[in-house]
């Protein structure tokens, strides 16, 4: 028997999953759906593109044009409206109707605008798909206003394309500081002041009141009068403050699509929630990815991980699954990097520590380095880092190897900077031990 | 033959020269801060011990990767950081949880040991046999894959 495999979500975990069943499942029929009018594409390589680094080909998951073609993958350009998990057939907006065996949603997240009077003006754009991509390329031209919405993760990646394209640039942020959900107090206010160093202004305790369209003709009567550029929009914030701006960019938090799933019977919470095996609730089908809300290393809870390593990771191992090869996920581990214009930051884990846990911090403002590191008793839980390039991955081998530290712990609390050796002594010991005599 | 580095610490006596090698073969300076194997000292024990990239089967830089930058080569099974696709977005340096995987800020890419194709410039100069490129089969390789998989989240 044939098996029909049915991905909806055509960003890196359905791919992926794709590859894995072919790989798995030589001789399946697999079908990869796609709203998007693209070939797949990886939403975090749209800064490069906005800095022009890459063209819109350097996005693509995979490079070669006959890549799914010839893995025998059938990719549809088209959307799913609904979902008869009874039947297990599903509806498709061009019209037709599509029978699966098993099913993967993966369908990730889009970006959500305040509900905030004027963002769904002409000029306010989202950041989040190549098409968004295309209108801030436009619009952000150098020497153009451009006020950002969100200093969020996806903010700040947006910011520093947004800063290299010459722009003058305004971020603003509800929360205290950068980056909020990432970093501590202490990093997130260094990022900032390195931001504001490099020529952006960032605003942050402050939120967006309204937008409005600068157009009446004696104001633009009166600029052209005066040699003044119009800008397009106005926007007004909580402190009375009013801001210019040509472009706009929300980048103020994403939902998870999961309306065509309505009446599927599926468990939701922030995503859809999913077993060690990529399960949902529901027979035959599974999740992964952004939309997925499955089990987390650290707090063995469920959460949304909306990074690229879960994505990939939650595709191999629903594709592993779903071809009948029972395949136990431990858990996605939390992790970030992020590039604030030449300053790099990360967070692992439990960044921001346990209920009893031990906690060191090194920090060098005027130098932008810090370092935090996390402990359950001799156990590394979370980290953070600013200015760190070399050997940060070690952080996560440590935290998600659960390699326990003994005498190490104290050195490290002494001076966290050598996690590396830390980890070779604990891991190597017996390379690392003296000869015997 | 797939053929590894293997790495006694034992005989290591610190002197850095292959991570000049390094740093020369690949990018064309005496510079060990650009060196993608290095040796971390212990001073306490009087010890050295270089570390590099062991080619991992999970290949967690390569599954990371968002653009397909990088991919293993066959002949070497060394994970090889293509240039003209890499974005530089770092992902697979938080990834790689042996911290094996550096951000180059002068080129805004990332590095890692690709065995130089196959002719090791670190096992080439090391003047005491503390780093060698042998048969796999001889470097305990599935020992230290052991080690890797102790961190896989889909073991």
């Amino acid at each position: 028997m044939i098996h029909r495999y049915v991905i909806v979500g055509a960003g890196p975990a359905g791919v992926i999953a794709a590859e894995t069943l072919r790989t798995t499942d030589p001789d399946a029929d697999i079908t990869l759906i796609g709203d998007e009018p693209e070939r797949p594409y990886s939403r975090m390589a749209i800064p490069y593109l906005l800095i022009e680094k890459i063209g819109e080909e350097g996005t693509h998951l995979r490079k070669g044009n006959d890549h799914y073609d010839s893995k025998g993958i059938r990719v549809l350009r088209d959307r799913v409206e609904k979902v008869d998990a009874k039947t297990k057939r599903l509806t498709l907006k061009s019209g037709g109707a599509m029978d699966y065996d098993k099913l993967l949603v993966c369908t990730g997240s889009r970006a959500v605008r305040p509900p905030v009077p004027g963002f769904d003006l002409p000029g306010v754009h989202t950041c989040w798909t190549l098409e968004d991509a295309r209108n801030i390329a436009r619009l952000a031209e150098k020497g153009a206003k451009v006020v950002l919405v969100g200093a969020g993760f996806v903010g700040c990646i947006v910011l520093e394309a947004l800063a290299l394209r010459g722009v003058d640039l305004t971020v603003l942020e509800m929360g205290d500081r950068m980056v909020p959900r990432m970093m501590s107090p202490i990093a997130g206010g260094l990022i900032k002041s390195w931001c504001e160093k490099k020529g952006v202004r960032v605003i942050t305790s402050t939120r967006v009141t309204g937008i409005t369209e600068n157009g009446g003709l004696m104001n633009k009567l009166v600029n052209t009068l005066t040699g003044k550029p119009t800008r397009a929009l106005k926007v007004t914030l909580n402190t009375g403050e009013t801001l210019d701006a040509d472009l706009v960019v929300s980048a103020a938090g994403v939902a998870p699509n999961i309306e065509f799933l309505q009446g599927c019977g599926l468990e939701i919470e922030r995503g859809i929630l999913i077993d060690h095996y990529m399960q949902t609730n529901v027979p035959d089908i599974y999740a992964a990815g952004d939309v997925a809300q499955g089990r987390d290393f650290s707090t063995g809870g469920l959460e949304v991980h909306a990074i690229q390593p879960t994505a990939s990771e939650h595709g191999r191992t629903a594709g592993l699954n779903m071809a009948g090869v029972p395949t136990y996920y431990r858990g996605s581990f939390n992790m970030n990097v992020l590039d604030t214009l030449g300053l790099i930051s990360s967070s692992f884990g439990l960044w921001m520590g346990v209920e009893g846990g031990d906690r060191v911090e090194m920090c060098e403002p005027d130098r932008f380095r810090y370092l935090q590191l996390q402990f359950d008793g001799d156990i590394m839980v979370g980290a953070t880092s600013l200015g760190l390039t070399q050997h940060v991955g070690v952080l996560r081998g440590l935290i998600q190897g659960k390699v326990p530290l003994g005498p190490w712990k104290a050195k490290l609390m002494d001076d966290p900077t050598r996690i590396m050796e830390a980890y070779l002594a604990c891991n190597f010991a017996a390379r690392v031990a003296p000869k015997a005599a | 033959m797939q053929r590894s580095l293997y790495i006694d610490p034992q005989k290591c006596t610190g002197c850095l020269q292959c991570e000049m090698a390094c740093s020369y073969e690949n990018e064309q300076a005496f510079n060990p801060s650009k060196s993608r194997i290095k040796v971390f000292a212990f001073h306490e024990e009087g010890r050295f011990v270089p570390y590099t990239c062991t080619q991992c089967a999970e290949a967690w830089c390569l599954h990371a990767c968002p653009v397909e930058a990088i991919t293993k080569n066959p002949a070497t099974g060394a994970m090889e950081v293509n240039e003209k696709t890499c974005v530089g977005c770092k992902v697979c340096t938080i990834a790689c949880p042996f911290g094996t995987v550096n951000y180059n800020t002068a080129t805004g890419k990332v590095i890692k040991c690709d065995l130089c194709q196959g002719d090791p410039a670190c096992a080439k100069a090391c003047p005491t046999g503390a780093i060698t490129y042998v048969d796999s089969s001889w470097t305990g390789l599935d020992k230290m894959r052991a080690w890797a998989a102790k961190a896989n989240t889909a073991a």
